[in-house]
């Protein structure tokens, strides 16, 4: 018979494992990655090259203009003569202006604590982390604007502060948060009507979305300005702020009902059908099956929206209230500052930055948090 | 006797009539007086013109001029309340009664002096447009110009009166379109324009923030005419009188030499103008429903029109423009009031 019968201390095969190699150095590691992401195709290539050049030749000269060849701090536009990079003198002399407006600096901590104050019961609602969403939630619309009144305008001791007092980042956070509030469960409110089976309602509130829809936010801001009070009689001006706040929030809310209903109609009509079955009214209905399936599938939508809302806070600088958009345009009409439009916008921009992207990310974690895998 | 009733009564009536015409009342200005400040409207931001600081207090031309009226009703300049506008709010602002005086570099036009319902009650500055072009292209005139790429802000009258400019003096012109002052002027830096035009008190505030302002030139030529000033609307004539007024107190202030610093010392003057103008002759204040000093009060709070002048707009400030136009009448300018009599 063959040799290896023979001796069965020599087998044909290993009786130990070869040591394990590592990948070829091509396909691991930042190689590796490099080749899957960035050259794996003779298009996708170019493309890297490209774009490498491109930042190549954008960032370095920006980060020396930003932070190598710039000056922060002097006196006027003086003292910007012969710096070739950003001059942001301004911005530190002015940034109480660029935050707070005309509010007076004594008073400041006022606002401070008011969006201390906000942030903290924003917590409960953002975060099921915290206890106390529902309270959280209804103080939010219904308590805390008074608080914020109070400690902004002032009242019981504190002193007043006009509304024509606040600007910047507090008038463009005040305008936005009202805005944010009061449109979302307004605009649910105005989606569930529209898709009532009562035909009063639901004709006011599709007259209502349609209405202000047609109509550009510029011009929702000029009417309640300016064309309202030819209207009233003298005397009875009620505040611009207030005015121009409710135009806002009703444009918004026109936006946030079509997005809201939006989520309603991908729901399958099943849900419905089957929180009849177990006896719950509309109401509960609506508040314990659709909404919170409807509102999980609209949430980049409504981000969305606020995003949008935000930005659009700027619009108010057409009407002449001092936003930080206007606050970065006039700084730079002061004789001391002139010249000196690139350092104030951007910075004004940084600032618009940092909320959209917080509010941007916020929405991705909530959604991860509610995906519970229905996909279709 | 009861004819000598029926005198005396008369005699009452008819003085009663003389006294409500001499001292009519101003609903603007009771409205004012009220509400313990005035509301001024100005420019969101126009360099030397208005303009609030790093502390967040207006300054600027127009906005003295604000100061004034305030110093005329409470002798206290600074009981102003500022109302920012913009080039599309400032006629609404004005119409429908949120401001009491609109500051903020209006120019005088027919339409908008009888069509919008509004009375201009004199000129504060006299603009004009005109252009800034670099020393080294050697052009000494406008009419030089042939040719000459031109920067200028889209939209505005500004275009048209360059347009128009150009073909009456049969040349050609490229023109270089621009958003704003500041794109402008950043064109213009970067040599993608020959020259740049919009009115001169903007030519002068770009200029100052150019790298080099000595190498460039305004040039003598004004294309059009761009008379600014306060404004209030149609129906209470009084308060009119007063916007009127404070202007003109202003001016015959420098006319006749009195300042902020020795109008006390001019109290004690024999020159019968100033001691009606100042309150120690005659009852100017009474006739416009104001207190006897407030042209005094006037003068005390922002100083007369040149001192305005020189505190933001004048050679010594960052904008440097010089008086030309805005000279009194007595110095070469078109600067002129009627007289206090």
């Amino acid at each position: 018979m063959s040799e290896f019968a023979n001796d069965p201390g020599r087998s044909f095969y290993r009786t130990e494992n070869i040591p394990q190699s590592s990948p070829p150095v091509s396909t691991i590691g930042v190689l590796g990655w490099m080749r899957a992401n960035l050259f794996s195709s003779p298009f996708n290539t170019a493309l890297t090259l490209v774009t490498l050049y491109l930042l190549y030749s954008v960032v370095p000269p920006l980060f020396q203009w930003a932070f190598i060849d710039s000056l922060l701090v002097g006196e006027s536009n003086k003292d910007c003569r012969g710096i070739a990079g950003a001059c942001w003198v301004l911005v530190p002399k002015r940034f109480g202006q660029y935050i707070y407006g005309f509010y007076p600096e004594p008073e400041r901590w006022r606002v401070n604590l008011t969006f201390i104050l906000f942030f903290l019961n924003l917590l409960p609602v953002l975060s099921d982390r915290v206890p106390g969403r529902t309270f959280a939630a209804l103080f939010l619309v219904f308590g805390f604007p008074v608080v914020a009144f109070v400690l902004l305008h002032g009242a019981f001791g504190l002193e007043s502060v006009p509304t024509n007092k606040w600007g910047g980042l507090t008038l463009t956070l005040v305008f936005a948060s009202v805005a944010i509030l009061f449109s979302l469960p307004i605009g649910i409110l105005l989606a569930l009507g529209r898709r009532s089976e009562m035909p009063v309602i639901r004709t006011i509130c599709v007259a209502f979305i349609e209405l202000w829809r047609a109509v550009p936010l510029i011009t929702v801001l000029f009417m309640a300005s300016f064309v309202l009070p030819l209207f009233t009689p003298e005397g009875v001006n009620a505040n611009e702020l207030l005015r121009a706040l409710i135009g806002f929030t009703m444009f918004s809310s026109a936006y946030m009902a079509e997005v809201v209903r939006g989520g309603l109609q991908a729901l399958p009509k099943g849900q419905t059908e089957a929180a009849q079955a177990l006896g719950l009214n509309y109401w509960k209905s609506m508040q314990l099956i659709i909404l919170p399936q409807a509102l999980k599938i609209v949430i980049p939508g409504i981000v969305n929206t606020f995003i949008a809302l935000f930005k659009d806070t700027a619009l108010v600088s057409i009407i002449g209230l001092f936003d930080l958009l206007l606050v970065a345009r006039s700084a730079v009409t002061d004789p001391k500052w002139l010249g000196l439009e690139h350092e104030s916008y951007i910075f004004a921009a940084v600032i618009y930055f940092i909320f959209c992207f917080g509010m941007s990310r916020y929405s991705l974690w909530l959604e991860r948090k509610l995906d519970t895998g229905h996909r279709t | 006797m009861k004819k000598h009733l029926f005198t005396v009564l008369s005699a009452f009536a008819a003085v009663a009539v003389i006294a409500s015409a001499a001292f009519a009342a101003s609903p603007t200005l009771e409205t004012v007086k009220k509400r313990g400040n005035l509301i001024c409207g100005v420019n969101t931001g126009l360099t030397g013109f208005s303009a609030p600081d790093d502390k967040g207090v207006w300054r600027g031309f127009d906005v003295d001029y604000c100061r004034g009226i305030s110093a005329a009703i409470f002798g206290n300049p600074d009981k102003v309340t500022y109302k920012p506008l913009t080039g599309k709010t400032r006629f609404p602002a004005l119409q429908s009664g949120e401001i009491d005086v609109l500051s903020r570099n209006t120019t005088w036009t027919f339409k908008r002096d009888v069509n919008l319902g509004f009375e201009f009650v004199g000129v504060l500055y006299y603009d004009g447009q005109g252009f800034i072009t670099r020393k080294s292209l050697g052009v000494k005139s406008a009419k030089e110009l042939g040719g000459a790429s031109v920067c200028i802000q889209t939209g505005t009258t500004t275009e048209l009166n360059l347009a128009d400019f150009f073909r009456s003096n049969k040349m050609k012109f490229k023109s270089v379109v621009v958003e704003d002052a500041a794109e402008a002027r950043q064109n213009y830096a970067a040599n993608r324009c020959d020259a740049y035009t919009t009115d001169r008190s903007g030519l002068a505030a770009q200029r100052s923030v150019l790298k080099n302002p000595a190498d460039h030139v305004i040039l003598p030529e004004i294309i059009s005419k761009e008379p600014l000033g306060p404004v209030v609307r149609h129906g209470d004539n009084v308060w009119g009188d007063i916007a009127r007024w404070v202007r003109n107190a202003l001016i015959v202030a420098e006319e006749l030499g009195i300042t902020s610093k020795n109008v006390d010392a001019m109290k004690k003057s024999s020159n019968p103008e100033i001691k009606r103008m100042l309150g120690q002759e005659g009852d100017f204040g009474s006739m416009l429903g104001l207190p006897k000093d407030w042209a005094y009060n006037v003068i005390k709070g922002v100083g007369n029109y040149s001192e305005i002048y020189e505190r933001h707009i004048g050679p010594k400030t960052a904008i440097g423009l010089a008086r030309g136009y805005n000279q009194l009448w007595t110095k070469g300018g078109i600067l002129y009031s009627p007289p206090f009599r």
